[in-house]
């Protein structure tokens, strides 16, 4: 083992930048969508300039960097919204069903579905649960968080609902 | 599912163990067959190991139908690393904590590692094998970048409490989020007071989910056992949400 560092964050506001995921392997990571703030492709970006039409130049959208180079996916335009369902997944501990909202190659959105549970015990699981999920795919650009340790049940149910969507969303694109 | 060219990873997520399992392969990558290969193993694992299955090994081992010597290296193996365990940790990880045999506490993380194994030696220089939120972390996250891990609050605070940066590096976390109090303390057969969830970070996972479960059965013992842990870092938080660490962690991240 080498060099481990811990960062202990007592406040929402120092959690900001962590709460972030990178969906890697996802169909639209391949297509270097899953770059750039929460919430782009909104237009509320402000650093953006508007996409000309030189193709050419720096400025141009590279999807095959796009890993790299988080401003280049940025579009000016706002792209058409659609809403997927992902697939329900079977948890021991309850169903978990993603829904995602896809503009062009961002997700602007993520909501749940089906959030079931068997007990109270996983219900307050769940319930705790998901809202570090959903920000972190909401944040996914600055990918700073490979993975959670912890509350591994729904997430990983989360993790397999969401990657159909995708699939889903990456097969009307 | 494909693998993601743009960045040479690949992931593959499996439902085993009662849990689910992921493989996130970075790059240098390996062929999809290797990863079909490490599913194959855990579900090999699972086999020989569940207590839910009456015909597994470990089964027909409680029930007197085999005996210890009868058994498959790898149980023998994994019933040796209990006992150890046991004295390790003065009692509080065992594998009869719920009166019978049940080795399942060591096995998960055992078999996270036989599979993170199974891809080193495969070629892969960078991946993690996540067991249900235990992980074993192979290299780092990309060319030059630690793996970032978060770990989640168990008190219901919508956060993750703490992040974990590094390389080469095991991570389990156990506590009452994950399944509510599901680990008992084996002297009182009682879920331990005082924790609410402790983190523990080392080398290896099978000793590290190991461990994980032996400090959240030792409740408010679990701090000063993990200080004086070598090669082991702890991260705790108490039931009250006051979170502490161990010594030794690198400078803290941003």
């Amino acid at each position: 083992m080498k060099r481990v560092l811990l960062s202990v964050t007592g406040t929402v506001l120092g959690l900001v930048g962590l709460l972030s995921f990178k969906s890697h392997g996802s169909p639209l990571g391949a297509a270097g969508a899953l770059a750039g703030p929460a919430g782009a492709g909104s237009g509320s970006v402000a650093p953006q300039p508007p996409r000309t039409t030189h193709r050419s130049n720096s400025q141009s959208s590279g999807r095959g960097n796009a890993g790299n180079h988080h401003h280049a996916v940025h579009r000016s335009a706002t792209p058409t919204s659609t809403t997927l369902l992902g697939r329900p997944i079977q948890t021991p501990y309850g169903v978990v069903q993603v829904r995602v909202t896809v503009a062009g190659s961002h997700i602007t959105k993520v909501s749940y579905a089906q959030l079931t549970a068997f007990d109270g015990t996983s219900q307050q699981i769940n319930s705790y649960a998901a809202p570090i999920l959903v920000r972190q795919t909401m944040q996914a650009q600055s990918a700073r968080i490979d993975g959670v340790s912890g509350a591994s049940y729904t997430s990983a149910g989360y993790e397999q609902s969401l990657q159909s969507a995708l699939d889903k969303a990456a097969g009307l694109r | 599912m494909p693998a993601d060219e743009a960045f040479g990873s690949a992931r593959r997520v499996e439902q085993c163990m009662g849990t689910v399992f992921t493989f996130d392969v970075r790059a240098p990558g390996v062929p999809e067959a290797v990863l079909d290969d490490a599913v194959r193993l855990l579900h090999e694992i699972d086999a020989t190991f569940s207590t839910y299955r009456a015909d597994s090994e470990i089964s027909r081992l409680a029930r007197g139908e085999l005996t210890p010597t009868e058994c498959s290296a790898d149980v023998r193996e994994v019933l040796d690393r209990c006992a150890e365990l046991t004295a390790d940790t003065d009692g509080y990880f065992s594998a009869y904590a719920a009166g019978s045999l049940d080795p399942s506490g060591y096995v998960k993380g055992w078999a996270i590692e036989q599979a993170s194994d199974l891809l080193v030696a495969a070629g892969s220089e960078n991946h993690c094998v996540n067991g249900g939120g235990d992980m074993q972390c192979v290299g780092g996250a990309g060319a030059g970048r630690p793996w970032r891990m978060g770990i989640a609050h168990p008190l219901g605070v919508h956060e993750l409490v703490a992040t974990v940066v590094g390389c080469d590096l095991a991570i389990a976390t156990s506590g009452i989020a994950e399944r509510g109090a599901h680990v008992l303390d084996p002297h009182t057969a009682t879920p331990p007071r005082g924790l609410a969830s402790v983190t523990v970070v080392g080398a290896r996972i099978g000793l590290v989910d190991a461990y994980a479960t032996a400090a959240f059965a030792m409740g408010e013992r679990a701090r000063g056992w993990l200080e004086a842990l070598p090669g082991h870092y702890g991260f705790g938080v108490d039931s009250d949400g006051t979170a502490w660490s161990t010594g030794q962690w690198g400078e803290p991240a941003d």
